[in-house]
């Protein structure tokens, strides 16, 4: 049904490998060059616009309840209420999708390391996220980042929930996956927060439950924000309301704290399912090649390449598209170059299509819903046992 | 309300300002408030101090004041001192040091830097042409002991080139403002008459203030490139100051003024009243046999080979790490970090540290041999 390719391509010598390997390092040297002035200035530019957005998105859930119809203010009533607080919600959304995704994520790649600006550092920024920033960059960086698509030594290969190909041993837990998934999509950031700690023994992150410990802090202190201190405020801003316009305080702060923890739910939710989908179009799409440990044995940085550019697949979009998916849709770019400001992608993806024509690679690619629909096959089809004769190309 | 690692209680008890600051950061986490403060307005922001650039003015065709607004949290500095400015050029952002220009006691919240391009240099040209008012730039708190000591010195003689002027006008102005100026002789070097950063102010303070005895030395004809007259001798201090014996010395310049007048107050038997300010640290002659070797950075997992003169600074530099770091001259301590094992040379004095967990001022340091650094 699918197909599934493991391993190298046959039809390349281990020399015309080490060419490729060669024309890949070229480009990555060309780009670092000359980065500069533009550059530094794309980074600032969108983190004052996403830490504008998030700030705007929260005032407005605020002082969107003074639209509640209980205190008979002007342009009050549940509509423009709703209104009101649906839009502070995805406004400050689409901050936490930005923050996560184009800014804390490259970020910690260190794709911005080269500025030296003691603000933008992978090893000092922490980001709005349940997961803590240096256990993410554990799993991610060091071991995803390291073990693409290596069954059994990448974590990410189905996160060891769900079976994203053949070659994979199907297990009865997976009749569940559709529906696993779904949940997963969710519940995204704590999927990805408990992620290094799972995986912990396996990957040398160090003792679980140090690394417990700390993410329950950093939990802690997320839930805190989102669940507690910015609806505790708009229940406070209700309640004075109330008590000058001589309305029931104590009802009418409870409503205030209910409707902006659904607010904020709304946001952390929209955030988990969009970086849930993005991510799940990097590596599981049709076509995505997957490799075996022995396959990789004696490894070297060319062929390191080819496994990342076979492993990984990019989703076609515009310019708005790619910023809001932290530019993984470039993952193929991402996964060749991870230390490369992400808006240089764009450039470097028609240089790596070029260059995986002549040497007869593949390069993946295709719209968001050829992406994510055959995904979503895929899981489905996995879910059940077989699902596809595994070729070695 | 408490976090599980948050529960060590004896720590002294936080002040009812920091408890506020640190709930209301509650609400701003990962981030702190001060983060979305400084989307309004950038010099109420505390995590980093900024200062906005409200003027831009050419003293000279190479040097240029540039007057400074300073965000909250900033102290007043004493004349004389420096102080940290982060510039990006390139897109990468650098730290330079430079001397406040302006004086203490101006009371318009604003202080100036003085900041002559060198020719070669990379940052200096940018901060001379690129910044713009209405910039912000990153900077530090002022710093630094070249500054007039409170039991204010009888007679002062000054004796600056270039734009090591900046310090001695600080301190001059402040003392004019404080109407506590004493007799006062100030030398000054430069290339010629218009190329005298401050020239016209100091001419100006010399006609009207009768204390104030202003020499300029100018070691160029006009046009011409090189010297011509002399720089800093014997009998050009006996001609312009014949009290030289009985003044306290505050001196700004570049090396080779520096070196001379440290030769001459040393052969007076002087050298107690000569205070200087460097541009450069000035580094001692590495003895014959120096040898460097291999440098660890432990917390960074990195190693590389170093020579025995390059400061470890750059070592870590060149081994691709981003330590902090602030002067690069061996004044702030920013770039401080612990020695773990090995030696290495100071080469400022070139006298070696070797004692495990030793302070190391990276960038005035070097290895010695192979050594392990905690960074």
């Amino acid at each position: 049904m699918f197909t599934q390719s493991t391993g190298f391509p046959k039809h390349l010598s281990t020399e015309q490998i080490e060419e490729f390997g060669r024309e890949v390092d070229a480009i990555r040297d060309e780009v670092f060059e000359n980065l500069g002035d533009r550059d530094r200035a794309y980074i600032l530019r969108l983190i004052r616009a996403e830490r504008f957005m998030a700030l705007g998105g929260r005032f407005i859930m605020l002082f969107s309840m003074w639209l509640l119809p209980v205190f008979g203010l002007p342009f009050g009533g549940w509509l423009p209420l709703s209104l009101g607080v649906g839009f502070g919600a995805v406004l400050l959304g689409l901050a936490k999708i930005l923050e996560n995704m184009e800014i804390g994520h490259n970020v910690m790649h260190a794709q911005w390391d080269w500025m030296k600006d003691p603000e933008i550092q992978s090893n000092t920024w922490e980001w709005d996220n349940v997961g803590p920033s240096d256990q993410w960059i554990h799993s991610h960086n060091v071991v995803h980042h390291t073990w693409t698509n290596v069954i059994g030594k990448d974590p990410d290969v189905g996160y060891g929930l769900l079976r994203v190909t053949p070659e994979q041993r199907w297990k009865p837990k997976y009749l569940l996956q559709p529906f696993t998934n779904a949940i997963l999509a969710l519940l995204f950031q704590w999927g990805v927060g408990l992620n290094d700690i799972i995986w912990a023994d396996k990957t040398n992150a160090g003792p679980k439950k140090v690394l417990f410990k700390r993410f329950l802090r950093k939990a802690y202190r997320q839930l805190r924000k989102d669940y507690f201190s910015w609806p505790l405020f708009a229940g406070v801003l209700a309640g004075v309301t109330g008590w000058a316009l001589g309305v029931e305080m104590l009802s009418t702060a409870f409503i205030a704290i209910g409707i902006t923890l659904l607010g904020n739910l709304l946001a952390n939710g929209m955030r988990n399912v969009w970086t849930n989908v993005i991510i799940f179009c990097g590596h599981f799409p049709d076509g995505v090649h997957h490799f075996r440990p022995e396959d990789i044995e004696g490894e070297t940085r060319a062929h390191w390449y080819v496994r990342q550019l076979m492993g990984s697949c990019n989703i076609r979009g515009g310019k708005l598209f790619n910023i809001m998916s932290g530019h993984l849709s470039f993952q193929i770019e991402h996964h060749l170059f991870p230390d490369m400001p992400s808006n240089r992608y764009p450039e470097v993806s028609l240089r790596i299509q070029a260059l995986t024509e002549r040497y007869g690679l593949p390069y993946n690619t295709g719209s968001f819903f050829r992406q994510y629909g055959t995904t979503t096959l895929k899981i489905w089809r996995l879910a059940f046992p077989g699902g596809g004769q595994v070729a070695t190309s | 309300m408490k976090s599980p690692l948050e529960t060590t209680n004896n720590k002294p008890k936080a002040s009812l300002r920091s408890q506020v600051m640190r709930a209301v950061d509650s609400f701003a986490f990962p981030l702190r408030t001060s983060h979305y403060v400084e989307l309004v307005n950038p010099l109420w922001s505390t995590h980093k101090m900024q200062a906005r650039v409200v003027k831009v003015w050419d003293e000279t065709r190479d040097a240029r004041t540039i007057t400074l607004r300073p965000g909250l949290n900033w102290r007043t500095h004493r004349a004389g001192q420096h102080v940290r400015v982060g510039v990006p050029v390139g897109g990468k952002h650098y730290t330079r040091t430079y001397t406040i220009s302006s004086e203490p006691e101006r009371d318009d919240e604003t202080f100036t830097i003085t900041v002559k391009a060198i020719s070669d240099g990379k940052i200096s040209p940018h901060i001379v042409r690129n910044i713009k008012v209405g910039d912000y730039l990153p900077i530090g708190l002022p710093q630094g002991d070249f500054f007039l000591p409170d039991a204010q010195p009888v007679l002062p003689l000054f004796i600056t080139a270039g734009s090591g002027i900046t310090p001695a006008i600080s301190m001059i102005r402040s003392l004019i403002a404080k109407e506590r100026l004493p007799n006062t002789v100030h030398i000054h070097y430069a290339p010629h008459e218009l190329d005298v950063i401050f020239g016209k102010q100091l001419r100006e303070m010399a006609a009207t203030h009768e204390r104030y005895q202003l020499h300029e030395v100018h070691t160029h004809s006009y046009g011409e490139l090189k010297q011509t007259k002399g720089y800093f001798n014997d009998e050009q201090i006996n001609a312009l100051c014949p009290d030289w014996r009985e003044r306290e010395v505050y001196a700004c310049g570049p090396p080779g003024l520096v070196a001379a007048l440290e030769q001459h107050f040393e052969k007076a038997g002087r050298s107690r009243h000569l205070n200087i300010e460097r541009f450069l640290a000035d580094f001692a002659p590495v003895p014959d046999g120096a040898v460097g070797g291999l440098v660890k950075f432990a917390r960074s997992e990195a190693e590389i080979e170093a020579s025995h003169d390059m400061p470890l600074l750059r070592v870590a530099e060149e081994a691709g790490l981003n330590p902090p770091h602030g002067c690069r001259m061996g004044i702030c301590h920013t770039c401080n970090t612990t020695l773990i094992s090995g030696s290495v040379r100071d080469l400022r004095s070139g006298k070696l540290i070797t004692g495990d967990g030793s302070t190391v001022q990276t960038c005035v340091c070097a290895a010695a041999g192979d050594c392990v650094l905690d960074q």
